[in-house]
């Protein structure tokens, strides 16, 4: 077996708390952001990250890149340990690694013309490429070059925050929701192009989203994260086939279905996410969990992310006997 | 359906000035649909489709200028017009018999009011109420949109709340008098799914309770599915398709709508390419010709080009598609 191309091992991401008032009063709580987060992407293959507002996984895709300091652990890429690294060869690394934001206006310049945008990346890199080929890649016409950021539509922004990654010529991209605001009919022609590239340039990505539809298209193995912890983890086929967690089992039960005879009898959670300064003893997700063999052991007691199945993990005490979602 | 219609929309048509003076962006453009009494009507379609602006429209809270609704537009609600309504009598039929939600709640609440103060004040100004009844209202409407510790949270102010209690307490906010039809304009489409299957099981039960009329406006076809007892299918300002959403799903005619359908994201199949529409939506300053899809219609041909096509029959009682294929179902280009 190939080693993976991307190996994150217990990721860590705290941030302060927020002051009192006057800084008077016990010391706050920190907001654990990302709570020990472990997972590997080989080569050429996709790993779907899904989670709510809060979960963490944004937090994932940028500490990776350093666009966040990590508060403790390890992020491997192609062998090298990119949290050691000083300035010089992360900048280098950072070539090989690209992001691709969920929001294409506010993540474009709007003083910076499609091809003064493509261009800025070639240049600090000091590499040769053309834009009009790059464009072309993205299905653009080359006329777009001359154009600015508000002359464009939502999927062409995105196209070019996409060209604008390819430009330095990436093995791994972070997809952060690239295709969360755009309408239904221009999702699905981004997606294709994200799955089209991945297939001619070899491409890894981490794909996060909070659509377990959407993921469903594009990834090999999905990770579910509740509360800055991964609380299931298996290859895309299984995980929807047969989900471990209560918790995916839920998400993928809310997801509205465009079929009127599936009026299935839906599981709707309880409640909010609770606040990531202050998670619940125990499971994480027990005050809001329906599974009925929930017990006072899932209160008292953290469920480790085991293997339940070969490959596929899951962080619930009940996992040998998941719920019914159907 | 024997009910008499609740609100009829006839020939609506709201235009804006573009920017320059130079052209007109005709947004929406001669819409109709009727909405019975305790019903869920869905109007779907995508971003620029004009269905926020029929939303708009239906309460005159177009801005004018730069939009303005056409004569010859007729918006009746219990009877009278709404677009020949002085001023006086719309306010007291906004707010009060037909409501609005919107997308995203932490713009639509005002941040300097306490939840209860903006609760309260349609109570206040429509029902007349004093300042402690309204509070006690408020208070009443909270619990029913299931806010935990309404007592408290009734002083609470927007920030204070996640996003999923915003939009419970613009829906309280809506409801607080009991309207006879709530516009629902992409209630759901900020918030994360888990909280969005929440809400939009409020809406149902809270629409079984008080027996109101729901527009429910939405780009998401699965939310149409689940929810909704008729659907609008609109595109580039036109109704294209309308009818029971059974056979809208079952039946699909418009075959916008099945691009629509087919795009999107299932998580009851295999991982596959996602079938995309092709282009975009056209700005709303130069429709194309004829039937206004036919630029990114798998199965125009020139009579697509040359001639819109009116709503059609399509033989199953209340289903109406905009499309030539209706009487020329062999012009139908087969899948590949």
């Amino acid at each position: 077996m190939t080693p993976p191309l991307v190996a994150v091992r217990d990721l860590v991401k705290h941030y302060a708390g927020e002051r009192r008032w006057l800084g008077l009063g016990p010391a706050p709580s920190p907001v654990r952001a990302v709570d020990g987060v472990s997972f590997s992407i080989p080569a050429g293959k996709t790993l779907g990250l899904v989670g709510e507002s809060g979960s963490g996984k944004t937090t994932i895709g940028r500490t990776m890149l350093r666009l966040q300091e990590p508060t403790s652990g390890k992020m491997l890429f192609d062998g090298s340990d990119v949290f050691s690294l000083a300035s010089g060869p992360l900048r280098a690394l950072r070539r090989r690694m690209q992001i691709v934001f969920q929001d294409p206006y506010s993540s474009l310049n709007p003083r910076m013309t499609v091809e003064e945008t493509l261009r800025e990346p070639l240049e600090i890199h000091g590499l040769k490429g053309a834009v009009s080929a790059l464009l072309d890649e993205v299905g653009l016409d080359a006329a777009f070059a001359k154009r600015y950021p508000h002359e464009l539509s939502g999927g062409q922004r995105q196209r070019v925050g996409i060209a604008r990654a390819l430009s330095v010529e990436p093995q791994f991209i972070v997809c952060d929701e690239p295709v969360s605001a755009l309408d239904v009919s221009v999702q699905a022609q981004v997606l294709n192009l994200l799955a089209d590239l991945q297939t001619k340039r070899r491409l890894t990505y981490l794909f996060i989203a909070h659509d377990l539809a959407v993921v469903r298209h594009i990834a090999d193995d999905v990770a579910v994260m509740y509360l800055g912890k991964i609380v299931e983890r298996a290859p895309a086929a299984e995980i929807y086939a047969l989900p471990r967690h209560p918790y995916t089992t839920a998400l993928l039960s809310a997801v509205p279905e465009p079929n009127p005879r599936a009026r299935k009898q839906r599981i709707v959670l309880a409640g909010d996410m609770p606040s990531p300064a202050r998670p619940p003893s125990g499971c994480p997700f027990h005050p809001r969990c329906p599974h009925p063999l929930k017990s006072e052991r899932c209160r008292t007691e953290i469920p480790p992310l085991r293997e339940i199945t070969p490959g596929h993990l899951a962080a619930c005490h009940y996992a040998e006997r998941p719920m019914d979602g159907r | 359906m024997t009910n008499p219609v609740l609100l009829r929309v006839r020939d609506l048509k709201t235009y804006f000035v573009t920017e320059h003076g130079k052209g007109t962006a005709r947004a929406v453009d001669d819409v109709s649909f009727d909405l019975y009494p305790g019903e869920t009507l869905g109007i779907v379609g995508e971003s620029g489709c004009g269905k926020t602006v029929t939303s708009l429209s239906i309460l005159r809270l177009i801005p004018e200028p730069p939009g303005h609704i056409l004569p010859g537009s007729l918006i009746e609600f219990d009877g009278r017009n709404l677009l020949a309504l002085p001023l006086q009598e719309l306010r007291e039929v906004r707010g009060n018999q037909i409501a609005m939600i919107f997308q995203e709640p932490m713009t639509s609440l005002n941040p300097v009011f306490t939840v209860g103060d903006q609760i309260a004040e349609a109570a206040i100004i429509h029902q007349h109420l004093s300042r402690g009844a309204a509070r006690a209202r408020a208070i009443e409407m909270l619990r029913l949109v299931g806010i935990p510790d309404p007592d408290e949270r009734v002083d609470h102010y927007p920030h204070q709340l996640s996003g999923g209690m915003r939009q419970r307490v613009m829906i309280a906010m809506a409801l607080v008098c009991h309207p006879k039809v709530l516009i629902a304009d992409e209630p759901t489409t900020a918030l994360d799914v888990t909280i969005q299957a929440q809400i939009l099981e409020l809406l149902d039960q809270l629409q079984q309770e008080l027996g109101m009329a729901v527009l429910l406006i939405t780009h998401d076809l699965g939310v149409v599915a689940g929810h909704a007892d008729r659907v609008v299918v609109m595109y580039a300002g036109r109704v294209v398709e309308t009818a029971p959403t059974d056979a809208l799903f079952e039946r699909t005619t418009h075959p916008y709508t099945e691009g629509l359908l087919a795009a999107v994201p299932r998580i009851d199949a295999p991982r596959s390419r996602l079938h995309a529409i092709p282009g975009q939506v056209p700005a709303a300053t130069a429709w194309p010709t004829g039937c206004r899809f036919h630029p990114r219609c798998p199965h125009a041909w020139d009579k697509c080009v040359a001639q819109e096509p009116p709503l059609l029959e399509t033989g199953t009682p209340g289903h109406t598609a905009r499309c030539w294929l209706v009487s020329e179902p062999e012009r139908r280009v087969p899948k590949r």
